[in-house]
């Protein structure tokens, strides 16, 4: 149940147990607090002339933790066993902030002199979650002119952990090196113990004004600080480069990204081919919808995904509820697998696959094929996919595919054969291209086929 | 002609013949007496009125701008009711024309017979009845009403109502009975046993020698003919249509089976060549092909008597019968489950002809709708219509037409008993258009005939219907009643099933949760033995097993005899490498990569093989429960990240934590509490690191994982739902026996809870268990799926041990305050899901073991992971 702290200094010329009166905790007294996650005890191993330690030390309550998450409706920190008693978090941010409120404010009326003056300090930390990056918790503090000792944790079995003992040096206010601690004990451990709202933008400002908006890693720092909860991220990051008055303009001379690139090629598919009704199978996000909606020639769009989340991300992008009626008369999301057939999307002039079949496991795609051009047969289908031969210009690939989600991903040749056995099967004819910069030898990155309803070609063969 | 059995409609009868499902439009002015006659003859429940809905709209009953609306609302429940198959009485003035065809329409679009009840009652009377009412209309409007009633009356008929009854004087009315007639195709009180036999055409040889291989005695004429076919136990003949055309004795073919429809032998419907042969007999313009032509021939071979009698016959065939109290339905072309026992033109020619879908192939025949595929009906379906290779159940239809004409054979189904019989053709008799298949929708390019191998018949690739596991839905259940899935559980279950999850061919079962026993009200333990034998005690068990739990992860293996078996049973092209079958944990995943899946399926195959289990079981596929060891084979991340990060960081904060409490101590602090405590904690955190790491062991590859077998899932034909605990447990030992590298066996103790010193025995025996570093064990009652006093019964509770929990409820649970609140925990939700999830468990297992249609399998399987989506303590 314990998560420690400790604080040492000499003071410079001081008296090091003037530390105390920086601390409003008196050296020679060992006290405890009621927070929120338990007791905290602030107590002074070693206080006298020359050097001064003071631990805080947060004694949790695993159990009413446990059942505060689940009171919470979630189980994200609580499930199981977890390391939440035992390492630096926002448990330990929110005892250090409510512990020593005073002097997070800079505020000492027994010694004001003593609250600007840089001393010496050395702030030992014995487990801190650094997560898969180990160089982290280096980045994180070098820049603010800390000396960092960072070793990390082996476990007798099992060697390497997340986690590690952190020591940092240097000569700051006491003020300043407690106000980093808050902000940056739970951006190492990524997640927070409780809900964030808009207020958390103010107290990452108030903490981190000073410092963060020219800390190199601040994208970051307010990005964990905030759960990754992407407005307010912005409305952070906004607020900190305001403050230091610089305004950096995008580019437009960039290339566009592969993604936006592919956007583009499909949709100008879509178009030629005067599709009217259209249903994007595996939407995600919306960012296709997004461009079909903006396009009033699309009378009908229909996206499906199976994922709920990427059907809540998709609405958002659309932001449905600020376009008209009319717009919203046009597009409709919902949930669909497809690998299960579904008659609701019967009857489309031309369905979208994009980016979707390589996320499906090779002994289930037939299963697709039968749903989208067996059982659904539009018009006309627009897939794309990766190629695979495009792999080896990106060196850094995990697992040698484009995502980890990815289950194949095919080259020129098998793709190939692939849209010509969908076609002859289901009675589609296909014609292939590319999207993105082409390589010589490797091709272009993406893949692109249009596949042709056999009726509709032998009419427009023949008309 | 019509579709019930007595077409007359004498209006001068007052005996009204009612169709069983009919949608009867009452239809008479104002005052008629319309609503009394509805009171007097039909329950309220069957009647909708108008003005009812009128009220129900608006407040008021004759708030005429209310009209619309009200129709709209009667409309609405008119179609629910008639979908569902319920006889429906409007009781609406409906004296204009386009007031009776909405309801027309209506009743057409959900196939059953619209009738009219019209109620011409004199003018007087209807003024008179009128005038008692408060709200009655001004009596222009009931004149009006009755010129437009007496102007629609001849027309009615040709309106499209079937039946048309008119009263006309009080005393009609009075008199008025209605008489329920049943519909032609419903002969759902004949229960069989049947032999279903598919198209013959023309194939007379082949069809007798059929007959006689499934026990039928032909009766021949004087001239050798046959005549009859009698079966000495009374089974009768089903043919399933298209007797002639195309093959060499068309007339003797109906010969031979118009005799045994006129003795009661044989039960016959229409096929769409009888159909045709009618018309062209009737010499109504119609295309004759040369089949045609010959069958005509050999009628006219047999003089014009013979010639009316088989047009007589084959006009008054039926398209479809509802036969054994629903459970069986036979139509030439098939029928889908909307159709089924309804009537219209449209059933009737889907019966004949299938669903076409106006496209054509490129042999020039019509692409049919694969209704077959998207069937969800409990009825099992018989048809014939389009030759096959061979007879195969396709979500419980059968197509018995395998093309006999065409030189393969001619098939029936006995039923009940669900087997085949085929007699092979004596030669080709004619050439197919196309090559028969077994799959009818798709390859619609003709290219597909140079690539042979996509030409032999195949089963659909495992196709599941989107309608099967999403939205809000009932699972029945035979052992647990009905079983509600929310549409948000649905949608989570179908996430995992389509990103994460196996092939759906291969996920047959997921096992269900298991609870904890009660909790232990005071001392230093949570559970204990004694708490489960109350739990059990409670629910009025008696005799139960405690096994050893092993500390690993749940595991369902599927095993496939042979390449074949994965072929025919599942529907799974094998790999070229390995044994067919899989590994996949409690939520539906796979367990290893390909290659180590199929290391382990090669020796799982290997000792079943060396233990005769193939025959013993008499079966070719084998469904077993394990738990996989060890527990770092699969959890390896989750020990990494929780247990060993979790110890190590403990380690290091307890380590300075003492370190700075003993300096401040020996400076004089106040702090000795806070050191006791804290070195109580750091034990606590080594017993938790001793207690993770008894349950790992080093993995290689397969080596060094371990499979415990507890239960014999099922096998063909087999739930194994009755057989004892230690019955499976023997299996599994025998398993161990033939590769005890890999098998583990699972001690067990048999426990009778009346007996003190059984229980005793075994409450030591957890002790040892659980003293030695074991996980605990699991409570069962003797038998694999009891019932107790409540319904079904737990199927295990597990009863876990002192340190083991630690990984459960963290390092420091056994402190006394944490104890304390820990007891507390509330165990309801657990168990009721475990229960749900046992009886679709239960359920999955004996439709898999039934033989039944992948649908019904993945719905039991979806809906366990749509349980499990809930949140529910996972410490538990």
């Amino acid at each position: 149940m314990p998560v420690l702290l400790t604080l040492s200094t000499t003071m410079g010329e001081r008296p090091a147990s003037d530390l105390g009166f920086l601390l409003h905790k008196h050296p020679e007294r060992a006290q405890s607090f009621d927070v929120t996650a338990g007791r905290a005890h602030v107590y002074y191993p070693r206080a006298d002339e020359h050097d001064c330690t003071a631990a805080l030390l947060l004694e949790t309550d695993p159990v009413e933790l446990a059942r505060q998450a689940r009171q919470g409706g979630s189980w994200a920190l609580g499930p199981y066993v977890n390391d939440r008693p035992y390492v630096a978090s926002s448990l330990l941010a929110v005892a250090l902030g409510r512990v020593f409120r005073t002097a997070l404010a800079a505020r000492c009326e027994a010694r004001p002199e003593l609250v600007t003056r840089a001393v010496p300090l050395r702030i030992e930390l014995p487990a801190v979650p650094h997560g898969r990056d180990r160089e982290l918790p280096r980045r994180l503090f070098e820049p603010l002119g800390w000396e960092v000792e960072h070793e990390v944790l082996h476990d007798p079995d099992r060697g390497e952990t997340r986690y590690g003992r952190l020591a940092l040096r240097g000569e700051h206010t006491v003020s300043e090196a407690l106000n980093q601690l808050y902000v940056l004990l739970p951006v190492l451990d990524d997640a927070k113990h409780y809900w964030v709202g808009q207020d958390e933008i103010d107290k990452l400002l108030r903490a981190g004004g000073a410092w963060l908006a020219s800390h190199p890693e601040r994208e970051l720092i307010s990005g964990r600080y905030l759960v990754h909860a992407r407005p307010l991220v912005d409305e952070a990051l906004r607020r900190l480069t305001a403050e230091e008055g610089t305004d950096h303009d995008d580019g437009t001379t960039e290339t566009r990204p592969l993604a936006a690139q592919r956007r583009a090629a499909v949709l100008e598919v879509l178009r030629t081919t005067g599709a009217r009704s259209v249903v994007d199978l595996g939407c995600g996000d919306g960012k296709l919808l997004r461009d079909l909606l903006d396009d009033t020639e699309f009378g009908e769009i229909l996206g499906v995904d199976v994922s709920t989340r990427a059907l809540r991300a998709a609405e958002r992008t659309l932001r449905l509820e600020r376009r008209s009626e009319r717009e919203n008369h046009r597009i409709r999301l919902r949930q669909s697998a497809l690998t299960y057939t579904d008659s609701g999307l019967v009857g489309y002039d031309a369905a979208v696959l994009m980016e979707v079949i390589e996320h499906v496991d090779p002994e289930r795609l037939p299963a697709l094929e039968h749903a989208v051009f067996g059982h659904a047969r539009p018009a006309r289908v627009v897939l794309t996919t990766p190629n695979s031969e495009y792999n080896s210009r990106y060196p850094d690939l995990v697992g040698g595919m484009r995502h980890p989600d990815h289950r194949f991903e095919f080259d020129r040749a098998e793709f190939a054969e692939w849209t010509r056995r969908v076609g002859r099967t289901h009675g589609y004819t296909a014609t292939s291209s590319g999207v993105g910069e082409a390589d010589r030898r490797l091709g272009q990155p993406t893949q692109l086929a249009v596949f042709t309803r056999n009726d509709l070609s032998d009419r427009d063969a023949t008309s | 002609m019509t579709e019930t059995e007595d077409a007359s409609a004498d209006p001068s009868v007052t005996e009204l013949e009612l169709p069983e499902l009919a949608l009867i439009v009452l239809v008479g002015a104002s005052g008629s007496g319309k609503s009394t006659f509805a009171a007097r003859h039909f329950p309220h429940t069957q009647v909708l009125s108008s003005d009812h809905c009128r009220a129900m709209v608006a407040d008021d009953p004759t708030d005429q701008d209310a009209t619309a609306d009200a129709f709209d609302v009667l409309h609405h429940i008119a179609g629910k009711r008639l979908a569902a198959g319920r006889v429906t009485v409007v009781d609406a003035t409906n004296v204009h024309n386009h007031a009776r065809q909405s309801l027309i329409r209506l009743a057409r679009e959900h196939d059953v017979l619209p009738v009219a009840v019209v109620l011409d009652m004199p003018e007087s009377l209807c003024l008179r009845r009128n005038a008692e009412r408060p709200e009655a209309p001004d009596p222009g409007v009931v004149r009006r009403q009755r010129k437009d009633l007496r102007r629609s009356l001849k027309g009615l008929r040709r309106e499209g109502f079937r039946r048309v009854h008119v009263l006309r004087s009080e005393s009609e009315v009075d008199s008025a009975e209605p008489r329920w007639t049943k519909l032609f195709n419903n002969r759902r009180a004949d229960t069989g046993p049947f032999d279903v036999i598919g198209d013959v055409h023309g194939c007379r040889v082949e069809l007798e020698a059929l007959l006689t291989e499934l026990g039928y005695r032909l009766r021949h004429d004087a001239d050798g003919n046959a005549v009859d076919a009698e079966h000495p136990r009374g089974r009768r003949a089903i043919l399933l249509g298209d007797l002639v055309d195309r093959g060499p004795d068309s007339a003797g073919t109906l010969r031979l089976v118009m005799g045994m429809a006129e003795s009661g032998n044989a039960l016959v419907i229409i096929g769409n060549h009888e159909h045709k042969l009618v018309k062209a007999l009737d010499g109504r313009k119609v295309r004759i092909p040369d089949s045609l032509r010959e069958t005509l021939d050999q009628l006219d071979g047999l003089g014009a008597d013979f010639r009316r009698r088989a047009r007589d016959f084959c006009d008054g065939l039926t398209a479809h019968y509802v036969l054994d109290g629903g459970n069986l339905v036979v139509a030439h072309a098939g029928l889908p489950e909307r159709y089924h026992g309804r009537a219209s033109g449209r059933v009737r020619a889907f019966a004949m002809y299938g669903d076409t879908t106006g496209e054509t192939d490129e042999w020039g025949l019509p692409v049919r709708y694969p209704w077959a595929k998207e069937y969800r009906g409990s009825a099992t379906v018989l048809y014939g219509h389009t030759p096959v290779a061979a007879a195969e159940w396709v979500n419980n239809t059968m197509c018995l037409d395998t093309g006999c004409v065409f030189g393969g054979e001619l098939t029936a189904l006995r039923y009940p008993e669900r087997e085949t019989v085929s007699v092979p053709a004596e030669r080709v008799y004619s050439e197919p258009a196309r090559p028969p298949r077994n799959d009818e929708s798709t390859d619609r390019d003709g290219s597909e005939r140079q690539d042979p191998a996509e030409r032999t018949p195949r089963r659909e690739p495992g196709t599941l219907d989107l309608g099967d596991v999403s939205g809000r839905r009932v699972v029945h259940t035979g052992h647990h009643g009905r079983v509600t899935i929310g549409a948000e559980q649905s949608a989570a279950a179908l996430e995992v099933l389509s990103r994460l999850a196996i092939d759906p061919r291969l996920l047959l079962y997921l096992p269900p949760t298991m609870p904890p026993c009660s909790t232990v009200t005071e001392g230093e333990l949570l559970e204990h033995p004694e708490r489960a034998f109350a739990d059990y005690r409670h629910q009025g068990m008696r005799e139960l097993v405690c096994q050893e739990k092993h500390m690993g992860s749940r595991a369902v293996v599927l095993l496939c005899r042979d390449d074949r078996t994965a072929r025919e049973r599942f529907g799974i092209e094998p790999r070229p490498s390995g044994t067919p079958g899989t590994i996949h944990t409690r939520t539906g995943r796979a367990f290893f990569d390909e290659a180590t899946s199929a290391t382990l399926l090669a020796r799982v195959h290997a000792a079943v093989g060396r233990t005769d289990l193939w025959e013993e079981f008499d079966t070719d596929w084998l469904l077993l429960d394990t738990e996989l060891l060890p527990w770092n084979a699969k959890a390896a991340g989750l020990i990494d990240e929780r247990y060993a990060g979790t110890a190590t960081a403990g380690d290091s904060t307890l380590r300075s934590t003492l370190r700075g409490l003993r300096e401040a101590e020996r400076r004089g602090l106040d702090v000795a509490a806070l050191r006791t405590r804290f070195e109580a904690r750091h034990t606590d955190v080594e017993r938790f690191r001793t207690a993770y790491r008894s349950y790992c062991h080093p993995v290689d590859g397969t080596e060094g994982i371990r499979l415990a077998p507890f239960r014999v899932l099922a096998s063909e034909g087999q739930a194994y739902r009755d057989t004892e605990q230690e019955w499976h447990l023997a299996t599994a030992d025998r398993l161990a026996e033939a590769d005890p590298g890999l098998f583990r066996t699972t001690r067990r103790r048999a426990v009778d809870i009346d007996d003190a010193g059984s229980v005793a025995a075994a409450t030591a025996w957890w002790e040892e268990l659980t003293a030695e570093g074991g996980e605990g064990m699991v409570v069962k009652p003797r038998t694999a799926a009891p019932r107790g006093r409540n319904g079904l019964v737990q199927p295990g509770v597990k009863v876990r041990g002192r340190e083991y929990l630690r990984l459960v409820y963290g390092p420091e649970y056994t402190e006394p305050h944490n104890l304390e609140r820990l007891r507390k925990r509330s165990l309801g939700r657990k168990r009721s899901l475990a229960l749900r999830e046992h009886g679709l468990g239960l359920e999955a297992l004996d439709r898999l073991a039934g033989g039944e249609p992948l649908w019904r399998l993945h719905e039991c399987v979806s809906a366990v992971l749509a349980l499990e989506s809930d949140p529910v303590d996972p410490r538990l």
